[in-house]
């Protein structure tokens, strides 16, 4: 993983967030305030161009650090000091491991490292219906991918399907943080819009990583 | 003296936080906002956050309190950004605990006793 592919990491979210934003903002509307998609929508277009402002010697690291400044600062909800922090984090944990170009255990290291993170300040436990249901199966998958000697790439989708599996798992929970934990079983048998954008962005993560037979990650474009 | 600051989604209940806070610190407490996001909209901002904790800062440690969700996020998001500095979060409700850390910060008291005087906010009960 170069700095170049952990940009275009965050574009595709960014491209993913904006076409799926819509339903972020309904699923958000059923049991949250309604602004889920507006917000991170608002928050990865600010993410692109922090991105896109970095110098051309940049670092994975200093590119998730950006991104994840820019979501703080601009997308307005729990998801941004959530989704920055996560970024933050993830590449602080790249500026550790790796210089230039990262293997599949720097980029675990560096999602565990997020989710270190989201559960640090959210303080959310899995089972109550929030980002943590995806992230956690993702991190999960992705290392017992990664034990097996996967390549990055099917590392990574096996994160995007471990995330898509535990987004859908919220659906019957009852939420127990933020708005939605106010609504007691009402909040129940609906899919948790934090979950739904969690799995966006890990599947950003396998599409871009997948480009090209997984080479592309490392590649210059 | 410790300075306050008051974290909402809303800008005008962080005004009115602050002012209600400013009163009862008997015109003395420093109280500033940080409400909406950066737009004026319903929202958080760790820039208004950032600024409004400079503009309370006089040198004594500020004191952070904040309403729901984001806000409390955002808050926590700022100390990990400004560790090291003199700047709490407190674990109290918004306008009671405000009201409690203003009229304690007005005695010239210090961040743990300010900090401690809006916790004590919670014990106050209504019925």
């Amino acid at each position: 993983m170069n700095a170049a592919g952990a940009a275009r990491w965050i574009r595709h979210t960014a491209h993913l967030v904006s076409a799926d934003a819509e339903r972020l903002t309904r699923l958000d509307a059923a049991i949250g305030d309604g602004d889920h998609g507006l917000n991170l929508d608002r928050g990865f277009t600010a993410a692109v161009a922090a991105v896109d402002a970095l110098p051309g010697d940049t670092t994975p690291a200093k590119v998730l650090i950006a991104a994840g400044r820019a979501i703080v600062s601009k997308t307005g909800g729990a998801s941004g000091p959530l989704y920055g922090t996560a970024l933050r984090r993830a590449g602080k944990a790249l500026a550790e491991t790796g210089g230039d170009e990262l293997d599949a255990a720097a980029l675990g290291a560096a999602l565990t490292a997020a989710l270190e993170g989201v559960q640090e300040l959210g303080q959310a436990a899995e089972g109550d219906k929030t980002m943590v249901d995806a992230l956690v199966p993702a991190v999960t998958a992705y290392e017992a991918a990664l034990a097996g000697g996967a390549d990055i790439a099917a590392c990574a989708r096996a994160a995007a399907d471990g995330a898509a599996q535990g987004a859908e798992s919220t659906v019957p929970l009852q939420a127990r943080k933020g708005r939605a934990s106010y609504l007691g079983p009402r909040s129940a048998g609906h899919l948790d819009p934090g979950a739904a954008s969690t799995a966006l962005i890990l599947r950003a993560l396998a599409d871009v990583t997948m480009e090209g037979g997984g080479d592309a990650w490392s590649g210059s474009s | 003296m410790v300075g306050l600051v008051v974290i909402s989604h809303s800008r005008t209940l962080a005004a009115g936080v602050a002012e209600l806070a400013r009163v009862m610190g008997v015109g003395e407490a420093v109280v500033e906002p940080a409400g909406g996001d950066a737009d004026g909209g319903l929202g958080t901002s760790i820039d208004l956050v950032e600024r409004a904790v400079a503009a309370a800062d006089r040198g004594d440690g500020v004191l952070l309190l904040t309403d729901i969700g984001s806000s409390v996020l955002t808050a926590k998001t700022y100390l990990e950004d400004a560790a090291g500095a003199a700047v709490r979060l407190a674990d109290a409700p918004l306008v009671e605990g405000a009201v409690a850390a203003a009229s304690m910060a007005a005695t010239g008291a210090g961040l743990d006793d300010v900090l401690a005087a809006a916790e004590s906010a919670r014990d106050h009960r209504k019925t």
